[in-house]
Protein backbone atom coordinates (compact mmCIF):
# COMPACT_ATOMS: atom_id res chain seq x y z
CA UNK A 1 0.00 0.00 0.00
CA UNK A 2 2.81 2.87 0.90
CA UNK A 3 3.18 3.41 -3.05
CA UNK A 4 -0.55 3.69 -3.54
CA UNK A 5 -0.09 6.03 -0.60
CA UNK A 6 2.31 8.55 -1.83
CA UNK A 7 -0.13 8.38 -5.41
CA UNK A 8 -3.28 8.68 -3.24
CA UNK A 9 -2.17 10.98 -0.94
CA UNK A 10 -4.65 11.97 1.93
CA UNK A 11 -5.87 15.68 0.39
CA UNK A 12 -6.37 13.94 -2.65
CA UNK A 13 -8.63 11.45 -1.07
CA UNK A 14 -10.12 14.17 0.51
CA UNK A 15 -10.77 16.15 -2.41
CA UNK A 16 -12.26 13.21 -4.25
CA UNK A 17 -14.98 12.56 -1.58
CA UNK A 18 -16.03 16.29 -0.88
CA UNK A 19 -14.98 17.82 -4.24
CA UNK A 20 -14.86 21.69 -4.35
CA UNK A 21 -16.88 23.85 -6.57
CA UNK A 22 -18.31 21.06 -8.47
CA UNK A 23 -21.08 22.75 -9.98
CA UNK A 24 -22.16 24.08 -13.35
CA UNK A 25 -21.71 27.59 -13.93
CA UNK A 26 -24.74 29.38 -15.80
CA UNK A 27 -22.94 32.85 -15.87
CA UNK A 28 -19.37 31.79 -17.26
CA UNK A 29 -17.76 33.87 -19.62
CA UNK A 30 -16.55 30.37 -20.99
CA UNK A 31 -16.55 26.80 -20.95
CA UNK A 32 -14.52 23.63 -22.22
CA UNK A 33 -14.83 20.27 -21.58
CA UNK A 34 -11.64 17.40 -21.77
CA UNK A 35 -12.06 13.36 -22.20
CA UNK A 36 -9.99 10.79 -21.75
CA UNK A 37 -11.45 8.42 -24.52
CA UNK A 38 -9.23 5.35 -22.91
CA UNK A 39 -10.61 5.37 -19.27
CA UNK A 40 -14.04 7.63 -19.95
CA UNK A 41 -13.00 10.19 -17.32
CA UNK A 42 -14.43 13.77 -18.25
CA UNK A 43 -14.38 17.07 -17.37
CA UNK A 44 -16.24 20.37 -18.11
CA UNK A 45 -14.34 23.47 -16.76
CA UNK A 46 -16.73 27.03 -16.51
CA UNK A 47 -14.34 30.11 -15.87
CA UNK A 48 -15.57 33.43 -15.32
CA UNK A 49 -13.63 35.95 -16.44
CA UNK A 50 -13.34 39.71 -14.64
CA UNK A 51 -10.88 41.82 -17.09
CA UNK A 52 -7.52 39.79 -16.44
CA UNK A 53 -8.67 37.90 -13.71
CA UNK A 54 -10.41 34.49 -12.67
CA UNK A 55 -13.09 36.19 -11.06
CA UNK A 56 -14.37 32.33 -10.23
CA UNK A 57 -13.97 28.84 -11.78
CA UNK A 58 -16.05 25.38 -11.57
CA UNK A 59 -15.93 22.02 -12.87
CA UNK A 60 -18.44 18.81 -13.18
CA UNK A 61 -17.20 15.92 -14.60
CA UNK A 62 -16.83 11.54 -13.92
CA UNK A 63 -13.87 9.71 -13.54
CA UNK A 64 -11.24 8.38 -11.26
CA UNK A 65 -10.19 9.92 -8.06
CA UNK A 66 -7.10 11.18 -9.82
CA UNK A 67 -8.91 13.51 -12.10
CA UNK A 68 -11.58 14.48 -10.03
CA UNK A 69 -8.95 15.59 -7.19
CA UNK A 70 -7.02 17.68 -9.99
CA UNK A 71 -10.00 19.06 -10.60
CA UNK A 72 -11.06 20.06 -7.03
CA UNK A 73 -7.74 21.38 -6.31
CA UNK A 74 -7.21 23.23 -9.36
CA UNK A 75 -10.25 25.26 -8.57
CA UNK A 76 -9.50 26.08 -5.23
CA UNK A 77 -6.12 27.39 -6.36
CA UNK A 78 -6.74 29.38 -9.37
CA UNK A 79 -9.69 31.51 -8.24
CA UNK A 80 -8.84 34.95 -8.23
CA UNK A 81 -5.29 34.50 -9.77
CA UNK A 82 -4.24 36.83 -13.11
CA UNK A 83 -4.15 34.93 -16.53
CA UNK A 84 0.01 35.33 -15.73
CA UNK A 85 -0.29 33.18 -12.56
CA UNK A 86 -2.72 31.11 -13.80
CA UNK A 87 -0.03 30.26 -16.56
CA UNK A 88 2.48 29.49 -14.34
CA UNK A 89 0.53 27.29 -11.47
CA UNK A 90 -0.49 25.05 -14.58
CA UNK A 91 3.38 25.02 -16.03
CA UNK A 92 4.51 24.26 -12.48
CA UNK A 93 1.37 21.67 -12.34
CA UNK A 94 2.53 19.61 -15.59
CA UNK A 95 6.28 19.45 -14.76
CA UNK A 96 5.31 18.44 -11.29
CA UNK A 97 3.43 15.47 -12.64
CA UNK A 98 6.11 14.49 -15.53
CA UNK A 99 9.34 15.44 -14.43
CA UNK A 100 11.49 13.63 -11.75
CA UNK A 101 12.68 16.33 -9.01
CA UNK A 102 10.27 19.26 -10.30
CA UNK A 103 8.42 20.70 -7.39
CA UNK A 104 5.85 23.03 -6.74
CA UNK A 105 6.48 26.57 -6.08
CA UNK A 106 7.09 27.47 -2.23
CA UNK A 107 5.38 30.31 -0.67
CA UNK A 108 1.67 30.30 -1.55
CA UNK A 109 -0.32 27.55 0.46
CA UNK A 110 -2.74 26.66 -2.26
CA UNK A 111 0.14 26.59 -4.53
CA UNK A 112 2.06 24.34 -2.19
CA UNK A 113 -0.92 21.92 -1.42
CA UNK A 114 -0.68 20.69 -5.30
CA UNK A 115 2.42 18.78 -4.15
CA UNK A 116 0.67 15.94 -3.50
CA UNK A 117 0.19 15.28 -7.29
CA UNK A 118 3.70 14.47 -7.47
CA UNK A 119 3.13 10.91 -6.58
CA UNK A 120 2.00 10.27 -9.97
CA UNK A 121 4.62 10.74 -12.20
CA UNK A 122 5.70 7.47 -10.79
CA UNK A 123 2.58 6.19 -12.58
CA UNK A 124 2.47 7.04 -16.07
CA UNK A 125 -0.33 6.16 -16.92
CA UNK A 126 -2.17 8.12 -14.73
CA UNK A 127 -0.30 11.51 -16.09
CA UNK A 128 -3.67 12.09 -18.29
CA UNK A 129 -6.08 11.88 -15.38
CA UNK A 130 -4.40 14.85 -13.30
CA UNK A 131 -3.71 16.87 -16.56
CA UNK A 132 -7.35 16.68 -17.23
CA UNK A 133 -8.87 19.40 -16.10
CA UNK A 134 -5.43 21.32 -16.33
CA UNK A 135 -6.29 21.13 -20.56
CA UNK A 136 -9.87 21.93 -19.95
CA UNK A 137 -9.05 25.15 -18.29
CA UNK A 138 -6.59 26.31 -20.48
CA UNK A 139 -8.87 25.46 -23.31
CA UNK A 140 -11.32 27.49 -21.90
CA UNK A 141 -9.16 30.59 -21.17
CA UNK A 142 -7.80 30.23 -25.19
CA UNK A 143 -10.94 29.21 -26.99
CA UNK A 144 -14.12 29.53 -25.41
CA UNK A 145 -16.50 26.62 -26.12
CA UNK A 146 -13.84 24.37 -26.95
CA UNK A 147 -13.25 20.60 -26.37
CA UNK A 148 -9.66 18.90 -25.54
CA UNK A 149 -8.61 15.87 -25.04
CA UNK A 150 -5.88 14.12 -23.45
CA UNK A 151 -5.81 11.68 -26.78
CA UNK B 1 8.70 -27.93 -40.55
CA UNK B 2 6.47 -29.67 -42.57
CA UNK B 3 5.79 -27.24 -45.27
CA UNK B 4 2.04 -27.27 -45.77
CA UNK B 5 1.89 -27.76 -41.76
CA UNK B 6 -0.48 -31.39 -42.03
CA UNK B 7 0.92 -32.41 -39.10
CA UNK B 8 -1.26 -32.46 -36.31
CA UNK B 9 0.31 -32.12 -33.30
CA UNK B 10 0.09 -35.02 -30.60
CA UNK B 11 -3.14 -34.08 -28.37
CA UNK B 12 -2.78 -34.03 -25.05
CA UNK B 13 -5.20 -33.64 -21.79
CA UNK B 14 -5.50 -30.18 -20.86
CA UNK B 15 -3.57 -29.30 -17.65
CA UNK B 16 -3.36 -26.13 -16.55
CA UNK B 17 -0.46 -26.54 -14.30
CA UNK B 18 1.39 -27.57 -17.08
CA UNK B 19 0.06 -25.07 -19.41
CA UNK B 20 1.59 -22.79 -17.45
CA UNK B 21 4.99 -24.08 -17.18
CA UNK B 22 5.00 -23.07 -21.45
CA UNK B 23 4.54 -19.30 -20.24
CA UNK B 24 7.77 -17.77 -19.15
CA UNK B 25 6.34 -14.66 -18.63
CA UNK B 26 4.31 -16.22 -15.76
CA UNK B 27 7.45 -15.43 -13.52
CA UNK B 28 7.79 -12.21 -13.56
CA UNK B 29 7.35 -9.94 -10.53
CA UNK B 30 5.38 -7.12 -10.39
CA UNK B 31 6.08 -4.61 -8.17
CA UNK B 32 7.60 -7.07 -6.57
CA UNK B 33 4.73 -9.46 -6.12
CA UNK B 34 3.99 -12.58 -8.57
CA UNK B 35 2.15 -11.61 -11.89
CA UNK B 36 -1.22 -12.71 -12.22
CA UNK B 37 -2.67 -12.02 -15.91
CA UNK B 38 -5.78 -11.30 -16.16
CA UNK B 39 -5.94 -9.11 -19.19
CA UNK B 40 -6.42 -11.83 -21.78
CA UNK B 41 -9.03 -10.59 -23.70
CA UNK B 42 -6.90 -7.57 -23.85
CA UNK B 43 -3.95 -9.65 -25.72
CA UNK B 44 -2.68 -13.00 -24.14
CA UNK B 45 0.85 -13.95 -23.18
CA UNK B 46 3.04 -16.50 -25.25
CA UNK B 47 4.05 -19.75 -24.95
CA UNK B 48 7.65 -20.77 -25.64
CA UNK B 49 6.66 -22.98 -28.77
CA UNK B 50 5.86 -19.25 -29.86
CA UNK B 51 8.57 -17.40 -29.04
CA UNK B 52 11.27 -20.36 -30.02
CA UNK B 53 9.05 -20.16 -33.38
CA UNK B 54 10.28 -16.36 -33.54
CA UNK B 55 13.73 -16.91 -32.54
CA UNK B 56 14.13 -19.87 -35.07
CA UNK B 57 12.29 -17.87 -38.34
CA UNK B 58 14.92 -15.09 -37.79
CA UNK B 59 18.18 -16.68 -37.35
CA UNK B 60 17.45 -19.15 -39.89
CA UNK B 61 14.21 -18.66 -42.06
CA UNK B 62 14.26 -15.06 -42.44
CA UNK B 63 14.04 -13.39 -46.34
CA UNK B 64 11.43 -12.58 -48.20
CA UNK B 65 8.33 -14.78 -49.15
CA UNK B 66 7.07 -15.36 -52.87
CA UNK B 67 10.19 -13.40 -54.30
CA UNK B 68 13.58 -14.96 -54.92
CA UNK B 69 14.92 -17.92 -55.85
CA UNK B 70 16.87 -18.54 -53.13
CA UNK B 71 16.67 -21.30 -50.09
CA UNK B 72 16.02 -18.77 -47.37
CA UNK B 73 13.21 -17.51 -49.40
CA UNK B 74 12.20 -20.91 -49.77
CA UNK B 75 12.06 -21.50 -46.23
CA UNK B 76 10.66 -18.43 -45.39
CA UNK B 77 7.77 -19.02 -47.95
CA UNK B 78 7.10 -22.61 -46.81
CA UNK B 79 7.04 -21.26 -42.89
CA UNK B 80 4.28 -18.34 -43.96
CA UNK B 81 2.27 -20.82 -46.62
CA UNK B 82 2.42 -23.65 -43.64
CA UNK B 83 1.32 -21.13 -41.09
CA UNK B 84 -1.64 -20.47 -43.71
CA UNK B 85 -2.63 -23.86 -43.91
CA UNK B 86 -2.62 -24.80 -40.07
CA UNK B 87 -4.75 -21.22 -39.20
CA UNK B 88 -7.03 -22.56 -42.21
CA UNK B 89 -7.10 -26.22 -40.46
CA UNK B 90 -7.89 -24.68 -36.88
CA UNK B 91 -10.82 -23.05 -37.70
CA UNK B 92 -12.50 -25.48 -40.24
CA UNK B 93 -12.29 -23.68 -43.55
CA UNK B 94 -12.65 -25.78 -46.58
CA UNK B 95 -9.74 -24.99 -48.12
CA UNK B 96 -5.94 -22.81 -47.31
CA UNK B 97 -7.21 -20.19 -50.04
CA UNK B 98 -9.80 -19.36 -47.61
CA UNK B 99 -7.70 -17.74 -45.06
CA UNK B 100 -6.77 -14.04 -46.00
CA UNK B 101 -3.51 -13.14 -43.59
CA UNK B 102 -3.85 -9.37 -41.93
CA UNK B 103 -2.34 -7.46 -39.36
CA UNK B 104 -5.24 -8.50 -37.15
CA UNK B 105 -8.92 -8.62 -36.57
CA UNK B 106 -9.39 -5.03 -37.02
CA UNK B 107 -7.59 -5.38 -40.27
CA UNK B 108 -9.59 -8.37 -41.40
CA UNK B 109 -12.75 -6.17 -40.63
CA UNK B 110 -12.11 -3.02 -42.32
CA UNK B 111 -11.01 -5.64 -45.10
CA UNK B 112 -14.30 -7.49 -44.89
CA UNK B 113 -16.19 -3.75 -45.19
CA UNK B 114 -14.26 -2.21 -47.45
CA UNK B 115 -13.91 -4.84 -50.50
CA UNK B 116 -17.12 -7.44 -49.55
CA UNK B 117 -19.49 -4.93 -48.45
CA UNK B 118 -18.77 -1.22 -49.97
CA UNK B 119 -19.48 -2.48 -53.49
CA UNK B 120 -22.55 -4.13 -52.26
CA UNK B 121 -23.98 -1.18 -50.41
CA UNK B 122 -26.31 1.81 -51.87
CA UNK B 123 -28.07 4.51 -50.21
CA UNK B 124 -30.74 3.55 -48.00
CA UNK B 125 -29.09 0.03 -47.47
CA UNK B 126 -28.82 -1.29 -44.08
CA UNK B 127 -25.93 -2.87 -41.75
CA UNK B 128 -27.00 -4.40 -39.03
CA UNK B 129 -24.33 -5.08 -35.65
CA UNK B 130 -25.64 -5.62 -32.79
CA UNK B 131 -25.09 -3.40 -29.00
CA UNK B 132 -21.94 -5.84 -27.89
CA UNK B 133 -19.72 -4.50 -30.74
CA UNK B 134 -16.14 -3.14 -30.05
CA UNK B 135 -15.20 -0.28 -31.91
CA UNK B 136 -13.44 -2.35 -35.16
CA UNK B 137 -17.24 -3.47 -35.65
CA UNK B 138 -18.42 -0.24 -35.90
CA UNK B 139 -16.48 2.30 -37.50
CA UNK B 140 -15.37 0.42 -40.57
CA UNK B 141 -19.05 0.37 -41.54
CA UNK B 142 -19.34 4.03 -40.59
CA UNK B 143 -16.75 4.92 -43.02
CA UNK B 144 -18.38 3.03 -45.81
CA UNK B 145 -21.76 4.31 -44.57
CA UNK B 146 -20.57 7.67 -45.32
CA UNK B 147 -19.35 6.89 -48.90
CA UNK B 148 -22.49 4.55 -50.07
CA UNK B 149 -25.25 6.43 -48.27
CA UNK B 150 -26.06 2.79 -46.25
CA UNK B 151 -27.49 3.43 -42.93
CA UNK B 152 -25.77 1.47 -39.52
CA UNK B 153 -28.79 -0.56 -37.69
CA UNK B 154 -28.01 -1.67 -34.22
CA UNK B 155 -30.03 -4.35 -32.55
CA UNK B 156 -30.14 -3.54 -28.69
CA UNK B 157 -29.62 -5.87 -25.90
CA UNK B 158 -31.62 -6.36 -22.76
CA UNK B 159 -30.43 -5.60 -19.18
CA UNK B 160 -28.01 -8.86 -18.65
CA UNK B 161 -25.78 -8.25 -22.00
CA UNK B 162 -27.78 -10.38 -24.34
CA UNK B 163 -29.77 -9.93 -27.45
CA UNK B 164 -32.41 -12.74 -28.37
CA UNK B 165 -32.78 -14.17 -31.85
CA UNK B 166 -36.67 -12.99 -31.91
CA UNK B 167 -35.23 -9.54 -30.77
CA UNK B 168 -32.37 -10.14 -33.96
CA UNK B 169 -34.87 -11.09 -36.34
CA UNK B 170 -36.89 -8.03 -35.89
CA UNK B 171 -33.94 -6.01 -36.96
CA UNK B 172 -33.52 -8.19 -40.33
CA UNK B 173 -35.73 -6.20 -42.89
CA UNK B 174 -35.61 -6.30 -46.45
CA UNK B 175 -33.15 -2.98 -45.97
CA UNK B 176 -30.85 -5.03 -44.72
CA UNK B 177 -27.80 -6.12 -46.91
CA UNK B 178 -25.21 -7.20 -44.45
CA UNK B 179 -25.00 -8.38 -40.82
CA UNK B 180 -21.81 -8.14 -38.59
CA UNK B 181 -21.80 -9.32 -35.33
CA UNK B 182 -19.59 -10.29 -32.76
CA UNK B 183 -19.19 -13.93 -31.65
CA UNK B 184 -18.47 -13.11 -27.93
CA UNK B 185 -18.96 -9.81 -26.41
CA UNK B 186 -15.22 -8.08 -25.44
CA UNK B 187 -16.51 -6.13 -22.82
CA UNK B 188 -19.31 -8.47 -21.38
CA UNK B 189 -18.92 -11.92 -22.22
CA UNK B 190 -21.69 -12.45 -23.69
CA UNK B 191 -21.84 -15.56 -26.27
CA UNK B 192 -24.25 -14.62 -29.06
CA UNK B 193 -25.59 -17.55 -31.14
CA UNK B 194 -23.92 -16.91 -34.08
CA UNK B 195 -24.97 -19.82 -35.84
CA UNK B 196 -28.56 -19.38 -35.56
CA UNK B 197 -27.99 -15.42 -37.09
CA UNK B 198 -26.13 -16.93 -39.65
CA UNK B 199 -29.98 -19.42 -40.13
CA UNK B 200 -31.85 -16.24 -39.97
CA UNK B 201 -29.67 -13.96 -42.16
CA UNK B 202 -29.47 -16.34 -45.11
CA UNK B 203 -32.54 -17.89 -45.24
CA UNK B 204 -33.04 -13.45 -46.36
CA UNK B 205 -30.01 -14.12 -48.72
CA UNK B 206 -27.85 -11.73 -46.37
CA UNK B 207 -24.27 -12.41 -45.75
CA UNK B 208 -22.92 -12.71 -42.21
CA UNK B 209 -19.13 -11.22 -41.13
CA UNK B 210 -18.60 -12.55 -37.40
CA UNK B 211 -15.96 -10.69 -35.19
CA UNK B 212 -14.29 -14.05 -33.78
CA UNK B 213 -11.33 -11.85 -31.71
CA UNK B 214 -12.95 -13.39 -28.59
CA UNK B 215 -13.88 -16.56 -29.59
CA UNK B 216 -11.22 -18.03 -31.33
CA UNK B 217 -8.97 -19.31 -28.80
CA UNK B 218 -11.49 -20.08 -26.13
CA UNK B 219 -14.35 -22.09 -27.88
CA UNK B 220 -14.57 -24.15 -30.19
CA UNK B 221 -14.85 -22.73 -33.43
CA UNK B 222 -15.92 -24.53 -36.78
CA UNK B 223 -16.85 -22.05 -39.74
CA UNK B 224 -18.64 -24.26 -41.76
CA UNK B 225 -20.47 -25.07 -38.76
CA UNK B 226 -21.53 -21.97 -38.00
CA UNK B 227 -21.97 -21.13 -41.89
CA UNK B 228 -20.75 -17.01 -41.87
CA UNK B 229 -19.81 -15.72 -45.08
CA UNK B 230 -16.67 -13.86 -43.08
CA UNK B 231 -14.72 -14.65 -39.65
CA UNK B 232 -12.42 -11.91 -38.18
CA UNK B 233 -9.44 -13.04 -35.97
CA UNK B 234 -6.48 -11.68 -34.27
CA UNK B 235 -3.30 -14.16 -33.38
CA UNK B 236 -2.19 -11.82 -30.48
CA UNK B 237 -5.44 -12.99 -28.40
CA UNK B 238 -4.97 -16.82 -29.21
CA UNK B 239 -1.34 -16.48 -27.72
CA UNK B 240 0.65 -15.50 -30.47
CA UNK B 241 2.53 -12.27 -32.11
CA UNK B 242 0.93 -9.20 -32.14
CA UNK B 243 0.34 -7.45 -35.95
CA UNK B 244 -1.00 -10.49 -37.69
CA UNK B 245 -4.51 -12.13 -37.94
CA UNK B 246 -6.60 -13.29 -40.23
CA UNK B 247 -9.69 -13.23 -41.95
CA UNK B 248 -12.23 -16.52 -43.26
CA UNK B 249 -13.52 -15.95 -46.30
CA UNK B 250 -15.94 -18.21 -48.19
CA UNK B 251 -14.16 -18.66 -51.55
CA UNK B 252 -16.58 -17.90 -54.02
CA UNK B 253 -17.21 -14.66 -52.40
CA UNK B 254 -12.98 -13.78 -52.12
CA UNK B 255 -12.71 -14.68 -55.85
CA UNK B 256 -15.10 -11.78 -56.80
CA UNK B 257 -14.09 -9.09 -54.48
CA UNK B 258 -11.43 -6.78 -55.58
CA UNK B 259 -8.21 -5.96 -53.56
CA UNK B 260 -8.40 -2.44 -51.21
CA UNK B 261 -4.61 -2.36 -51.57
CA UNK B 262 -2.33 -2.13 -54.32
CA UNK B 263 1.06 -3.01 -54.30
CA UNK B 264 4.07 -5.84 -54.46
CA UNK B 265 3.30 -9.25 -54.52
CA UNK B 266 -0.68 -8.79 -54.83
CA UNK B 267 -0.58 -8.64 -58.86
CA UNK B 268 -0.43 -10.93 -61.57
CA UNK B 269 0.55 -8.39 -64.19
CA UNK B 270 1.70 -4.81 -64.03
CA UNK B 271 1.80 -2.35 -66.80
CA UNK B 272 0.70 1.63 -66.54
CA UNK B 273 -2.35 0.63 -68.39
CA UNK B 274 -3.92 -1.59 -66.16
CA UNK B 275 -2.90 -4.89 -63.81
CA UNK B 276 -4.17 -7.92 -63.17
CA UNK B 277 -4.45 -9.32 -59.51
CA UNK B 278 -3.05 -12.48 -57.86
CA UNK B 279 -5.15 -15.51 -57.75
CA UNK B 280 -6.88 -15.45 -53.80
CA UNK B 281 -5.88 -14.94 -51.40
CA UNK B 282 -2.83 -13.29 -52.47
CA UNK B 283 -4.65 -10.59 -53.97
CA UNK B 284 -5.27 -9.10 -50.48
CA UNK B 285 -1.80 -8.89 -49.11
CA UNK B 286 -0.21 -6.11 -50.88
CA UNK B 287 2.98 -5.44 -49.78
CA UNK B 288 5.61 -7.76 -47.59
CA UNK B 289 3.78 -8.88 -44.40
CA UNK B 290 4.64 -9.25 -40.94
CA UNK B 291 6.10 -12.97 -42.38
CA UNK B 292 7.38 -13.57 -38.48
CA UNK B 293 4.48 -12.76 -36.94
CA UNK B 294 2.52 -14.95 -39.43
CA UNK B 295 4.55 -17.74 -38.54
CA UNK B 296 4.55 -17.54 -34.72
CA UNK B 297 0.42 -17.28 -35.37
CA UNK B 298 1.52 -20.17 -37.03
CA UNK B 299 3.11 -21.70 -33.66
CA UNK B 300 0.36 -20.41 -31.65
CA UNK B 301 -2.09 -22.72 -33.34
CA UNK B 302 0.11 -25.67 -32.96
CA UNK B 303 0.07 -24.83 -29.37
CA UNK B 304 -3.73 -24.43 -29.33
CA UNK B 305 -3.78 -28.13 -31.23
CA UNK B 306 -2.47 -29.79 -28.49
CA UNK B 307 -5.50 -29.61 -26.52
CA UNK B 308 -9.03 -30.14 -26.85
CA UNK B 309 -10.64 -26.33 -27.06
CA UNK B 310 -13.74 -28.06 -25.22
CA UNK B 311 -11.69 -28.61 -22.05
CA UNK B 312 -9.52 -24.84 -22.40
CA UNK B 313 -13.32 -24.19 -22.67
CA UNK B 314 -14.44 -26.08 -19.85
CA UNK B 315 -12.01 -24.59 -17.82
CA UNK B 316 -12.25 -21.20 -17.73
CA UNK B 317 -15.68 -21.56 -17.34
CA UNK B 318 -15.00 -22.76 -14.10
CA UNK B 319 -13.07 -19.84 -13.90
CA UNK B 320 -15.56 -18.05 -14.78
CA UNK B 321 -18.25 -19.35 -12.57
CA UNK B 322 -15.66 -19.11 -9.28
CA UNK B 323 -14.39 -15.55 -10.03
CA UNK B 324 -18.53 -14.67 -10.24
CA UNK B 325 -19.20 -16.05 -6.34
CA UNK B 326 -16.21 -14.94 -5.22
CA UNK B 327 -16.45 -11.17 -6.59
CA UNK B 328 -19.87 -11.50 -5.18
CA UNK B 329 -18.14 -11.28 -1.40
CA UNK B 330 -17.16 -7.83 -2.18
CA UNK B 331 -19.86 -5.15 -1.17
CA UNK B 332 -21.02 -2.73 -3.53
CA UNK B 333 -19.43 -4.28 -6.55
CA UNK B 334 -21.45 -4.90 -9.19
CA UNK B 335 -21.01 -7.38 -12.61
CA UNK B 336 -21.73 -5.51 -15.73
CA UNK B 337 -22.70 -8.57 -18.22
CA UNK B 338 -24.95 -11.15 -16.34
CA UNK B 339 -25.65 -13.44 -19.94
CA UNK B 340 -27.00 -16.85 -19.53
CA UNK B 341 -23.87 -18.26 -22.08
CA UNK B 342 -20.99 -16.43 -20.98
CA UNK B 343 -17.04 -16.46 -21.58
CA UNK B 344 -14.49 -15.72 -19.44
CA UNK B 345 -14.82 -11.87 -19.34
CA UNK B 346 -16.02 -10.29 -15.55
CA UNK B 347 -16.85 -6.88 -16.29
CA UNK B 348 -17.07 -4.46 -13.47
CA UNK B 349 -18.23 -1.93 -11.32
CA UNK B 350 -17.81 -0.46 -7.46
CA UNK B 351 -19.76 2.15 -5.96
CA UNK B 352 -18.00 5.44 -5.87
CA UNK B 353 -15.46 4.21 -7.16
CA UNK B 354 -13.98 4.94 -10.59
CA UNK B 355 -12.61 1.25 -12.27
CA UNK B 356 -9.15 3.50 -12.87
CA UNK B 357 -8.67 3.34 -9.40
CA UNK B 358 -9.23 -0.10 -9.05
CA UNK B 359 -6.91 -0.73 -11.46
CA UNK B 360 -3.88 0.86 -10.11
CA UNK B 361 -4.83 -0.69 -6.74
CA UNK B 362 -4.65 -3.89 -8.28
CA UNK B 363 -1.69 -3.49 -10.06
CA UNK B 364 0.51 -2.56 -7.02
CA UNK B 365 -0.81 -6.25 -5.95
CA UNK B 366 0.47 -7.54 -9.31
CA UNK B 367 -2.82 -8.40 -10.22
CA UNK B 368 -3.18 -6.94 -14.11
CA UNK B 369 -7.16 -5.83 -15.31
CA UNK B 370 -7.85 -3.57 -18.28
CA UNK B 371 -10.22 -0.63 -17.03
CA UNK B 372 -11.83 1.83 -19.19
CA UNK B 373 -14.01 1.42 -22.12
CA UNK B 374 -12.89 -1.47 -23.58
CA UNK B 375 -13.27 -0.27 -27.15
CA UNK B 376 -16.71 -0.95 -26.64
CA UNK B 377 -18.29 2.79 -25.73
CA UNK B 378 -22.29 2.25 -26.90
CA UNK B 379 -21.84 -0.74 -24.21
CA UNK B 380 -20.95 1.52 -21.28
CA UNK B 381 -23.41 3.99 -22.51
CA UNK B 382 -26.10 1.16 -22.47
CA UNK B 383 -25.58 0.98 -19.00
CA UNK B 384 -25.20 4.04 -18.09
CA UNK B 385 -21.72 3.93 -17.06
CA UNK B 386 -18.38 5.49 -17.71
CA UNK B 387 -16.22 2.55 -17.52
CA UNK B 388 -15.62 -0.69 -15.89
CA UNK B 389 -12.71 -3.07 -14.38
CA UNK B 390 -12.85 -6.16 -16.41
CA UNK B 391 -10.85 -9.73 -15.15
CA UNK B 392 -10.56 -11.87 -18.57
CA UNK B 393 -9.11 -15.31 -18.14
CA UNK B 394 -6.55 -16.83 -20.29
CA UNK B 395 -6.18 -21.04 -20.53
CA UNK B 396 -3.44 -20.53 -18.28
CA UNK B 397 -5.66 -18.66 -15.59
CA UNK B 398 -6.50 -20.79 -11.99
CA UNK B 399 -8.75 -20.20 -9.03
CA UNK B 400 -5.31 -18.88 -7.01
CA UNK B 401 -5.18 -16.11 -9.65
CA UNK B 402 -8.77 -14.84 -8.62
CA UNK B 403 -8.01 -15.43 -5.29
CA UNK B 404 -5.14 -12.85 -5.38
CA UNK B 405 -7.38 -10.45 -6.85
CA UNK B 406 -9.76 -10.55 -3.73
CA UNK B 407 -7.64 -8.32 -1.23
CA UNK B 408 -6.65 -5.49 -2.89
CA UNK B 409 -10.39 -5.20 -3.81
CA UNK B 410 -11.38 -5.17 -0.14
CA UNK B 411 -8.19 -2.48 -0.12
CA UNK B 412 -10.00 -0.68 -3.25
CA UNK B 413 -13.21 -0.16 -0.77
CA UNK B 414 -10.99 0.70 2.29
CA UNK B 415 -9.25 3.19 0.54
CA UNK B 416 -11.74 4.82 -1.45
CA UNK B 417 -14.87 3.85 0.04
Amino acid sequence: MDSLRELYQDVILDHHRKPRNRREMPEASAKASGHNPLCGDRVSVFVKMDGDVLHDVSFVGSGCAISQASASMMTDCLKGRTRTEIEQVASAFQRLVTEDQASMPEGDDLVEKLEAFSGVREFPSRVKCASLAWHALRAALDQPGGTVSTE
Amino acid sequence: MSPDGAHAPVRVKFDVESARREFPILEERIHGRPLVYLDNANTTQKPKQVLETLDEFYRHQNANIHRATHLLSERATAAYEGARAKIARFIGARETGEIVLTKGCTDSLNLAAQSFARPRLKPGDEILVTWLEHHSNIVPWQLIAQVTGAKLHVVPIDESGDLGLEEFEKHLTGRTKIVSVTHISNALGTVLPVREIVELAHDRGIPVIVDGAQSAAHMPVDVQAIGCDFFAFSSHKMYGPTGSGALYGKRRWLDEMPPCQGGGDMISTVSFEESTWAPVPHKFEAGTPNIAGVVGFGAAVDFLRRYDIAEVAAHEHDLLEYGTARLAEIPGLRIIGTAARKSGVLSFVMDGIHPHDIGTVLDQAGVAIRTGQHCAQPVMDRYGIPATARISFGLYNTRADIDAAIPPLHDVRKLFG
